[in-house]
């Protein structure tokens, strides 16, 4: 839908543009009016769309959830609460098959992930003009609405898993444990320096791999609706709705892969294999 | 797409999403329906006992139901046989007293028939002698004959 006054790719970047609040060139504090200043900001920024979607939607969730377990019983499930029981269930099923450990932690983790990811996917569906363009009506100059096309959500939620694995993996092997498993393997103690090198990338590899597989994937489905929607308004549904429809796969699909992704994780930081 | 304090932000705002579902959500609803399982499976329990005791009571009853249908045979032959009893313990004493009738009429009779003939012999013999007397009034002394006559009267 670009019109006469905005060129493709003016329109493309301010689709892909958040709307960043932190300290401004001339020193006060605001919103960033374009990409150079919001760049400028530095680290203590922050996007202000992503955090309060992603704060809605994990609200969403937990008010659905939360009242689901108020009303939970033994008796006849309700509708809400035969849907939040058949999503613990799934979720239950899914840490049953991959994590061998006892921890009470990993499940409501993987059914919040798994939730949350989900809810900040679909706002992908979400015709891309209509919340910039309500958010220009309200005076706001950018709006991006799917949080997980912000690598500050997506790294958020990994360094966070990435938090739980080292913890865990102190916890269950001992410090001692843990620093040997990443010392004296493949190689044994004579292959140190190669042993630290390989076991190093491959314990960094696990929060940025589910990091960025889930942004790319999740950017790449947003750039590509931005795409049709320069395209004629005509022609546009023609590309749209196989788009979408495609996208509802991958939007569960990455969901469940991230939520899949942890628990494994988790479950290798709680076995001991020497 | 500058990595900034939302990272941070997101991070927290994770844990603390996750803290609320494992405090709130999970076991509660883990909970209902562990609760439930054991709920139905005690009751497919129950209802496999009901469905055990019901085989039970059938197959008790049934043979209740024989007993008394044997019962009752035994019953009714009993009453037959004891009817049968009682109907030749009729007839059998119903035959002793029709005896015992018989014989006492017919001692009866024998006894009529003595006594009539005594009283005949009585009465022939006075009637004899009355006729000898008749005969012999004149040459016959009754108190000297007496001893003849009481042999005559035997004799008859």
């Amino acid at each position: 839908m670009a019109n006469g006054t905005v060129t493709s790719s003016e329109y493309i970047t301010h689709h892909l543009e958040h709307l960043t609040w932190g300290r401004l060139p001339d020193g006060a504090w605001g919103i960033a009016q374009n990409a150079e200043q919001a760049k400028e900001m530095g680290f203590w920024a922050l996007n202000l769309d992503t955090f309060f979607v992603s704060l809605f939607l994990g609200a969403i969730f937990l008010f659905i959830f939360g009242r689901a377990a108020k009303a939970a019983n033994s008796g006849v499930p309700s509708g809400l609460v035969n849907f939040a029981e058949w999503m613990v269930e799934f979720v239950e099923d899914s840490v049953k098959g991959s994590f061998s450990g006892k921890n009470t932690l990993v499940a409501p983790l993987a059914l919040t992930i798994f939730f949350w990811i989900y809810l900040m996917n679909w706002m992908d569906l979400i015709p891309v003009d209509y919340v910039p363009s309500l958010a220009k009506a309200l005076g706001v100059p950018f709006f991006k609405v799917v949080p997980t096309t912000d690598p500050n959500a997506t790294f958020g939620m990994s360094i966070g898993v990435f938090i739980l694995v080292v913890y865990y993996s102190i916890k269950i092997k001992g410090l001692g444990g843990f620093i040997g498993e990443l010392t004296l393997q493949p190689f044994g103690k004579f292959g140190l320096p190669a042993n630290l090198f390989l076991e190093g990338v491959n314990l960094i590899s696990k929060p940025v791999s589910l990091a960025l597989r889930l942004f790319g994937n999740m950017y790449a489905g947003e750039m590509i609706f931005i795409l049709i929607a320069i395209l004629p308004f005509w022609v546009q549904w023609t590309l749209s709705l196989p788009w979408a429809i495609f996208h509802i796969l991958i939007v569960t699909l990455q969901a469940f892969i991230f939520m899949t992704l942890t628990i494994v994780y988790l479950d290798m930081a709680h076995q001991e294999h020497h | 797409m500058n990595i900034n304090a939302t990272l941070l932000g997101q991070t927290i705002m994770f844990a603390m999403f996750v803290w609320f579902c494992m405090r709130f959500v999970w076991p509660p609803i883990t909970n209902a329906m562990g609760e439930r399982a054991k709920k139905i499976s005690d009751g497919l329990a129950a209802g496999e006992r009901g469905k055990t005791e019901l085989e039970l009571a059938t197959k008790r009853s049934l043979e209740i139901l024989h007993e008394a249908k044997q019962k009752a045979a035994e019953v009714i032959s009993q009453a037959e046989h004891r009817a049968s009893q009682i109907v030749e313990e009729a007839k059998n004493s119903a035959k002793e007293e029709g005896e015992r009738l018989l014989s006492g009429a017919k001692a009866e009779i024998e006894q009529e028939v003595f006594r009539a003939r005594e009283s005949l012999r009585d009465q022939v013999a006075s009637l004899a002698v009355a006729g000898a007397e008749k005969i012999l009034r004149q040459e016959i002394d009754a108190g000297k004959h007496a001893e003849l006559l009481k042999t005559i009267r035997s004799e008859l």
